[in-house]
């Protein structure tokens, strides 16, 4: 192991270490400790200049109330909701297949269509912007939660299939070659062989897309407009200008923003960082 | 010679019984190619063709050659500071990667606590850049942050970064660098843990120890990590736009502009729709993008004729 252990060092080093730890994790999230601590506290504070001392009364409940219930906050978190988990749901279908198809058989052209998914997924998305908006605009899917939903599910499966393919390809193909000398047909070997290997991976996966999705900002203002369609990543910033300069609100509505990836991340923590470093181990 | 007919099950078995294992594939890869095809691959195309005309999203395009990229070139001062900036930002935002692993070997230890450590160290990646911007903006605000405050308390006078052209770009890269830099740490701790501990003892033994150790026997094991930390890091650079979008909009003086939050600004601004000039800055960000691309391509390239 390395560095050192710490057991393995001197009585000193190892006090230091643990005294350091926790001094480093709050220098680390300072910026959002602030924001938090603004999030609970009275208005008051603002205008008397109270900026970082203890809030002068504690107004948690009173400032996410007010985020809940007298703004457009729950509509946006719900339009990001809706336009999230059909993503997830589309983009890991799509991805198993195609990660099937490319991981399994051996075909001409095989590795040619794997690499243009992962040159895909390379590419500076504002080189599909205009393109991808007027398609939008012609499908008359401006402004709907579907035109956003359709474009997440193509631009991510780029990133799930090499996923997926290479995920598959770790798998024992003795066991397809088995099923297959079984005469079991081919979309029953996926079924009932590979897709129950695969869950490990399907779950990375959706943890990992839900984090994407929900956290994209860039095709929320390209593909839509109002609070009818807009995640909350773009609605965070109508929010602001509704309640400006108002910080101890901005600051609950942002922590409102920014929850659900956060609770997502916390559940499947295992999934989620086995998806984000595949590949980093050989 | 005697005329052998097919077996008889060959025959009654239909077209696709008898080419399953060829058609199948083809068949589970059709959503996928058509879906990527209509929204990624054939809109890059699109884009290189509307680059070369004038065109405002609604009417009809009216083609005026390379004058976009002339334009683009020679004669346009917000391209050059947008170009610049993206030059910062590449170089900047690698030092996501030496500090990630920085992290990572600080944190690569087994005391209590340790997980829940890691995943708070790691739990600004998870966050929506946006907020990472707000709460940035905040945090440099010139009267209420709380790098203010803090710096207050050691006596030096308020700065406000992302008021100051100078400056802001930086700040907003200092913004950037947080959730990246908790990226390349989860991806050095991943490899961290791969390590293989006899060649550590065995470097122990023989003497290695600290910078040398790291350099020679950690590092080399750590490459497929680092391999990936320089690909993400890289594509994050050029994608920077949420940051820039909510913490200065572009300003102040238009100093914070990035290719990408130009270019969205051209084809979607206020003074009308410029979509064609719009597409030739994108243009030019993808050929910018694509050595790294193509650089990346021919590794992982290389990888899979390996494992043949």
């Amino acid at each position: 192991m390395f560095p050192t252990p710490i057991a393995k060092t001197s009585r000193s080093w190892q006090i230091t270490y643990q005294s350091i730890l926790p001094l480093a994790l709050i220098m680390w999230l300072l910026p959002l400790l602030a924001v938090a601590l603004f999030s609970i506290k009275p208005d008051s504070d603002f205008s008397t200049g109270n900026y970082w001392g203890w809030p002068s009364s504690f107004e948690g409940f009173t400032n996410y109330g007010k985020v809940f219930l007298e703004s457009n906050m729950p509509r946006y978190l719900l339009n990001s909701l809706l336009i999230t988990i059909p993503t997830v749901v589309g983009a890991v279908a799509l991805s198993c297949m195609a990660g099937f198809a490319l991981g399994v058989y051996r075909f001409k052209g095989n590795l040619l269509i794997f690499f243009m998914f992962i040159a895909g997924n390379f590419v500076p998305f504002q080189i599909l912007m205009v393109p991808v908006r007027d398609l939008t605009i012609g499908m008359n899917l401006y402004d709907t939660k579907t035109g956003l939903v359709l474009f997440h599910i193509a631009f991510q499966t780029g990133f799930c299939t090499l996923f997926m393919r290479n995920f598959i390809r770790a798998l024992p193909f003795p066991l397809i070659e088995a099923a297959r000398v079984e005469g079991v047909a081919e979309w029953r070997i996926f079924w009932y062989v590979v897709l129950p290997l695969m869950k490990p991976a399907l779950a990375a996966l959706a943890v990992l897309i839900f984090t994407f999705i929900w956290n994209d900002y860039f095709w929320a203002v390209v593909l839509t407009q109002g609070p009818d369609a807009q995640p909350v990543t773009a609605g965070i910033t109508e929010f602001n200008s509704q309640y400006r300069a108002a910080y101890h609100l901005m600051s609950a509505g942002s922590i409102v923003a920014a929850l659900p990836p956060v609770a997502m991340f916390f559940l499947m923590q295992k999934h989620f960082i086995a998806g984000l470093t595949l590949g980093a181990v050989k | 010679m005697t005329y052998v007919s097919p077996p008889p099950e060959a025959r009654s078995r239909g077209w696709y019984k008898r080419n399953e294992i060829a058609v199948t594939p083809f068949l589970f890869l059709i959503p996928a190619v058509l879906f990527f095809a209509i929204y990624v691959i054939i809109p890059i195309g699109q884009s290189f063709w509307i680059s070369f005309h004038e065109w405002d999203g609604l009417g009809d395009k009216t083609w005026v050659g390379t004058a976009n990229y002339e334009r683009l070139l020679f004669d346009d001062r917000k391209f050059t500071t947008s170009f610049w900036n993206n030059i910062k930002w590449l170089v900047l935002y690698l030092l996501a990667i030496p500090g990630g692993l920085f992290i990572a070997l600080f944190l690569n230890q087994t005391v209590t606590g340790i997980r829940l450590y890691k995943s708070l160290f790691f739990f600004p990646f998870v966050i929506s850049q946006v907020v990472v911007g707000l709460v940035f903006s905040w945090f440099y605000l010139p009267r209420e942050g709380l790098l203010n405050a803090i710096l207050a308390v050691f006596g030096a006078g308020p700065v406000n970064i992302l008021g100051d052209p100078s400056t802001a770009t930086y700040g907003i890269i200092a913004a950037g660098l947080w959730p990246q830099t908790a990226y390349c740490m989860i991806l050095y701790l991943t490899g961290l843990n791969a390590v293989d501990p006899e060649q550590v003892e065995a470097a122990r033994l023989d003497g290695a120890k600290g910078w040398r150790m790291l350099w020679y026997v950690i590092l080399p094991q750590l490459r497929p990590a680092t391999f990936i930390a320089f690909v993400v890091t890289i594509i994050g650079a050029l994608r920077s736009f949420d940051l820039i979008s909510v913490m200065t909009n572009g300003g102040p003086f238009g100093s914070t502009r990035v290719l990408s939050f130009y270019m969205f600004e051209e084809s979607l601004s206020e003074f009308g729709f410029r979509m064609g000039y719009g597409a030739a800055i994108a243009v030019v960000l993808f050929f910018i993008m694509l050595g790294f691309i193509v650089y990346f391509l021919w590794s992982m390239w290389r990888d899979e004729k390996g494992a043949r």
